[in-house]
């Protein structure tokens, strides 16, 4: 019974959640309701993928008001994925925020803090559970405009420019899907993405069609850090709060990533792609971001901005696995999407650590830090081996998913990018190893501590867990083929 | 011809807008000026779907004795909810920009870059 609820759960909770943490007084207590919440939406959002791994749908009429009329949660094994992302990142995000959210965040400020947290945690939820075109337009608003909030709590003033600059990109982007939406609903008159899906088949050819699906795919592309749209990115995740860069680099992006997908096959359809040069765009700027966003990531000397710019390479890989627009490509972006969560929390969480530590994320200030700081340079060395994608790790799975369905439609020339990508990550990562192990610290070099439990135990969590799913590729493949068929993904 | 521009004059006014919105936010070098610019762009997509919304002949959607065709009302209660998205963005801009002056002691995006560069 309560199995039909939990769409709405997922997304009620936390949003009444977010007004009450804001209340509470400063201190431990705004944490521990974030923290539950998050838990209990972890177990609701596990629940939910157990009911609809097996192919079958949750639907949801919000208000009693039966779609398309009224505004439909609708569940299907790729929501239930990317809701399980969202929860299991803030749910394993939140024991490590403790700490390094009272170092980094003024004591006055932390309830409200963790209330701008929820609202983004639940804009990104609400994502994944709505139906409807509009609706998403809104979650994709909340969950926007308090990671601005966020990101500007950073400690340098640079914070706030970053921030400012997120919410200019952000803001047009978001514009650019609202007219996209108002130009299909103008040629359809409904909002339901179901519905839409069957109006849109007869008239794919009308000029409005594809007007609409170009607003909304640049829209997406700029919330997604699509090359040439990616510039916001780096600042963002750079300055922000140590916790917020491992929040946001693991959901934020992968979410809209989920927005593509469900908007290019569930909206539209394959046979769209087909009929437009969609597939040939996403797969030359995905090609370009892999490349361009690997040797920026090669130049900078910064870990935090290292790892900002690998994200945007990580993101242009998914975006060519729906470019190949094949069963075997989406399947390669949604394992990554779902892998790349892991290895770059992981990192961004040891960046943090180092943050935590050292006060800084510049090379200039971290010569030998890793001979100081064991725990989390190890946690580094296996997390950006599956960055890379040797075998035995998460990152290789998605690397071969993504070679496979490039050899598949004998795109050779995506194949070499994705392996010239590869190769590109070994050296920045090893940029970032060679820095913290092998530089002799400085001689008056301050003794540095090992990270705090609270930390290193989140760390670890996400590190093992890519190990764990390097090996174990039930779940992840599993889902991910299931979601796709039912995205109706169809051979060229 | 002379139909297509009179015709849909509503259109033209939101192309005029958002075209007007997004190059000021381009253009601009002032933070506020930008935040301007992006009020006037959201506002032409209000104004489009309200465009889409009407109905030839149409009275507002409000039953009444006599009339039998309405402009069709879910745009608007759309619109409604993206003008609150609108204000509170610009809000939030403009709360960013406050704090920017704080930092900086300016608005003008060269001004910050240049200290930011001093650095």
């Amino acid at each position: 019974m309560i199995e039909q609820n939990l769409s709405l759960l997922l997304v009620v909770i936390p949003l009444l959640a977010a007004p009450i943490t804001a209340i509470l007084p400063n201190g431990k207590a705004p944490w521990l309701v974030t923290l539950v919440v998050t838990w209990l939406c972890l177990v609701m959002a596990g629940w939910q993928l157990s009911v609809v791994i097996d192919g079958s749908v949750i639907s949801y009429e919000l208000g009693g008001w039966a779609p398309p009329w009224g505004i439909e949660y609708r569940i299907d094994a790729l929501n239930a994925l990317v809701a399980l992302i969202v929860a299991g990142i803030a749910a394993i995000t939140l024991p490590y925020a403790l700490r390094s959210v009272e170092k980094e965040i003024p004591q006055h400020q932390i309830s409200l803090f963790y209330s701008a947290f929820l609202l983004c945690f639940v804009g990104l939820l609400g994502i994944t559970q709505t139906g409807d075109v509009f609706n998403l337009f809104v979650f994709l608003e909340i969950s926007s405009l308090s990671s601005y909030v966020l990101i500007a709590m950073g400690k340098q003033r640079r914070a706030l420019t970053a921030a400012y600059q997120y919410l200019i990109m952000g803001s047009i982007g978001a514009t650019f899907l609202l007219i996209g939406i108002g130009l299909i609903f103008a040629e359809t008159g409904t909002l339901n993405m179901q519905d839409l899906h069957q109006r849109l088949q007869p008239i794919l050819d009308h000029r409005t069609v594809h007007t609409g699906f170009a607003f909304i795919v640049v829209g997406i592309a700029l919330k997604l850090a699509l090359f040439p749209l990616h510039l916001w990115l780096p600042n963002a995740y750079k300055y922000s709060p140590s916790v917020i860069s491992v929040f946001l680099s693991a959901t934020a992006t992968k979410v809209a990533v989920y927005i593509m997908l469900r908007m290019v096959f569930t909206v539209f359809s394959s046979d769209f792609l087909r009929i437009t040069p969609t597939e040939d765009i996403f797969l030359l700027l995905g090609a370009f971001g892999v490349v361009v966003a690997s040797f920026a990531a090669i130049h900078q000397n910064d870990i935090k901005l290292i790892l900002a710019y690998s994200s945007i390479a990580q993101v242009s890989y998914m975006v060519l696995g729906i470019g190949l627009a094949s069963a075997l490509g989406v399947t390669a972006t949604l394992v990554h999407v779902f892998n790349h969560a892991l290895m770059k929390g992981a990192l961004f969480m040891a960046a943090g650590a180092i943050v935590y530590r050292v006060g800084s994320s510049k090379f200039e200030y971290l010569h030998g830090i890793g001979r100081q700081m064991p725990w989390t340079f190890t946690a580094i060395f296996i997390a950006g081996l599956s960055l890379i994608g040797i075998p035995g790790t998460a990152g290789f799975i998605s690397k071969w998913y993504f070679v496979l369905a490039a050899i598949e439609q004998q795109s050779w020339w995506i194949a070499i990018v994705i392996i010239l990508g590869s190769l590109l990550s070994v050296v920045y990562m090893w940029k970032i190893l060679e820095v913290l192990f092998y530089r002799p610290a400085p001689d008056k070099g301050l003794h540095v501590n090992k990270a705090p439990a609270s930390l290193l135990v989140p760390m670890w969590v996400l590190v093992l867990a890519n190990i764990y799913f390097g090996i174990n590729t039930e779940l992840t493949v599993g889902v991910a083929e299931t979601a796709v068929k039912l995205l109706g993904v169809t051979a060229p | 011809m002379i139909d297509i521009i009179i015709g849909h004059y509503n259109y033209w006014v939101v192309i005029f807008l958002m075209m007007a919105g997004f190059y000021t936010v381009i253009s601009q070098g002032n933070l506020i000026k930008k935040i301007a610019g992006l009020n006037i762009f959201q506002t032409s997509v209000f104004l489009l779907y309200i465009s889409i919304g009407y109905v030839n002949e149409g009275t507002t959607p409000i039953i009444a004795e006599g009339y039998t065709k309405y402009a069709n009302p879910l745009p608007h209660v759309l619109i409604l909810t993206a003008i609150v998205v609108g204000v509170s963005t610009i809000a939030l801009g403009l709360a960013l920009i406050v704090r920017i002056k704080e930092a900086y002691g300016t608005i003008e995006e060269d001004e910050i870059h240049d200290q930011d560069m001093s650095l």
